[in-house]
């Protein structure tokens, strides 16, 4: 079982972000490995050690991106693949796909894992244009993979609570749903072992993909309130306090 | 311009996402004078489509097909390429929902086009078409254009526009137009089987009047008996947004969201929350929305009544103690 995971790099949780056009600026804040990236990543090493194979991680974008390919090196993937580009943050779902579809498309997997979303973009369609463009079958929001010859029973979450079995050929795409496993930590031993492990190195434009691009984010801002919320202060007894005032006497609500 | 709405059917029924999706189309086709037509998919859709034309619709389309009767990512594909092609619509709107992530944009791609998906609204700037959708888990927003030769495809958030505002139609009934699609079986590789839900829940948290809600800042499951205490002082349930319960903290029975429960309580308490989207849709109805949060810039507080910007561990045992007071007092 030949797997490759699609990993993102996204500005860290509780980085401050300054706006800067249609991007942020990216200096002074750290970056970390998207958090439902890192349930693919999960998926695929509990795969590999049931069934066997490789697992391949392929992460597109600046240099910095190579910390988050060590992490998942170090976490037990086997190889690693960059493409480079600097100006990755201004790419649109489509041109994103094609770059790493053109990539997977010269190597030989089984099954090609994405996360559910990006916790910056958050376009959440890179595991379905990879399906389109690859012309591969997919399934996505998976919350459990079993692998039974050239096939896989999956369990596929839908809304309100419900979920779906289903079955799906191989080889195909999948996109995971945060939650399916708990994702592990690297061990000392994981990340001695890292050092020795390849990165190939591409650059995007060596792919010769043509696209024109289908949207364009002109400008990012912090959205207008809806509401005004009135701001409790003081010590947290005197807002405590406030608060349950407030929640009596004015939103009557207990 | 020509707007082609896909309307959805959740195992029988609509899912009501489809009506808010409509009554965009209706705004942006009363902006740009524009013409509306709905779509059914399935099979036996004959009442749905009906439904649709009673709707102010310029016509809706219906397309049938045995191998559409369950839903499959290759089947809408396959589908929908054809009518597309030969309906030619400029613009093409979904509601934003786990079935169109699971096909729109293979669909949008298969046309060579993209998609902007989980608009939250739009504008219209001297006839052209901006599109409003968060970035950052909702931390901003992002004015999105397209770029290219139409048709264009677009998805919108559940909740961004009103399903009760929809027009019925001026005349009566729109005109129903049955497209035939060409589908094979051996076109559908994936296979749906069983549809079934987790083990029946012991709590119905649509139905509580109080939730007191965790997030992340809550930090350790050794913490949650602290705003199991508020839950209980204030007589209300306990409930969190989904990282909580993916790392097992709490079970998914009591998760809030897109992928969990909907509610609409008298009064929401966000602990520790910091307001992505995939949670705020899942609460965003209650009557009164109170948010602590030590980040002043939590997009949560954007639609909080009251906030309190501090540390939860700090400000959880003093309501505690300032709601026990009150009962007793």
């Amino acid at each position: 079982m030949n797997i490759i995971v699609c990993i993102k790099q996204v500005p860290a949780k509780d980085a401050p972000l300054a706006i800067a056009g249609n991007w942020i600026k990216e200096s002074d804040i750290g970056f970390e490995m998207n958090e439902p990236d890192s349930y693919a990543l999960e998926e695929a090493l509990r795969l590999k050690e049931k069934h066997g194979g490789e697992v391949v991680v392929l992460s597109m974008g600046p240099e910095r991106v190579k910390q988050t390919i060590k992490e998942a090196l170090a976490k037990g993937a086997d190889r690693a693949i960059h493409i480079a580009d600097d100006n990755f943050a201004q790419l649109d779902p489509l041109g994103s796909a094609k770059a790493l579809a053109a990539t997977i498309g010269k190597e030989k997997a089984d099954l090609v894992l994405t996360g559910l979303q990006s916790d910056d973009h958050g376009f959440g369609q890179t595991g379905v244009l990879l399906a389109a463009l690859l012309d591969r079958p997919h399934a996505t929001i998976i919350m459990a993979i079993e692998i039974a010859g050239e096939k896989m029973k999956l369990k596929r979450e839908l809304e309100a609570g419900w979920f779906q079995h289903m079955e799906c050929p191989l080889p195909a795409v999948l996109s995971i749903q945060s939650g399916i496993n708990k994702v592990r930590y690297a061990t000392l031993k994981g990340i001695m072992a890292a050092k020795k492990k390849e990165i190939a190195t591409i650059t995007r434009e060596s792919l010769g993909i043509s696209h024109q691009p289908t949207q364009k984010i002109e400008k990012i801002y912090v959205p207008t309130k809806t509401k005004k919320t009135e701001f409790l202060t003081g010590t947290p007894k005197e807002a405590a306090s406030k608060l349950v005032e407030k929640l009596k006497f004015e939103a009557r609500v207990i | 311009m020509k707007i082609l709405v896909i309307a959805e059917l959740r195992q029988g029924k609509w899912n009501n996402a489809s009506f808010e999706t409509l009554a965009a189309a209706q705004q942006i086709a009363k902006d740009t004078s524009s013409t509306i037509s709905a779509l059914v998919i399935g099979k036996g859709v004959d009442a749905f489509a009906a439904e649709l034309a009673g709707k102010n619709v310029t016509e809706v389309l219906q397309v049938e097909h045995d191998l559409l009767e369950a839903y499959t990512p290759d089947g809408f594909c396959i589908a929908l390429k054809q009518v597309i092609e030969s309906s030619k619509p400029d613009l093409v709107l979904f509601p934003h929902t786990y079935q169109v992530r699971d096909f729109a944009p293979k669909l949008a791609a298969s046309l060579g086009k993209g998609m902007i998906g989980d608009c939250i609204g739009y504008r219209s700037e001297s006839g052209k078409l901006v599109f409003v959708r968060q970035m950052f888990q909702g931390k901003t927003a992002a004015d999105v254009t397209f770029q290219g030769a139409a048709p264009w495809f677009a998805s919108f958030q559940s909740g961004a526009f009103r399903a009760d505002l929809l027009a019925a139609h001026p005349a009566g009934k729109a005109a129903i137009n049955k497209i035939a699609v060409d589908l094979r079986p051996e076109q559908i590789r994936t296979k749906p089987l069983d549809l079934f839900k987790e083990a029946k829940s012991a709590v119905d948290l649509t139905q509580a009047p109080l939730i007191v809600a965790i997030g992340r800042g809550i930090k350790a499951p050794e913490n949650i008996p602290q705003a199991e205490a508020l839950a209980k002082a204030l007589g209300g349930e306990i409930a969190a947004s989904r990282p909580i319960c993916d790392e097992g903290w709490l079970p998914m029975e009591r998760q809030i969201g897109s992928s969990g429960q909907t509610v609409a309580p008298k009064l929401y308490l966000a602990l520790g929350i910091s307001g992505a989207i995939q949670h705020v849709v899942g609460m965003k109805g209650a009557r009164t929305i109170v948010a602590i949060n030590k980040d002043a810039n939590a997009p949560i507080f954007e639609i909080a009544d009251y906030g309190i910007v501090a540390d939860i561990f700090e400000i959880m045992p003093a309501l505690t103690e300032a709601l026990e007071k009150s009962k007793s007092s």
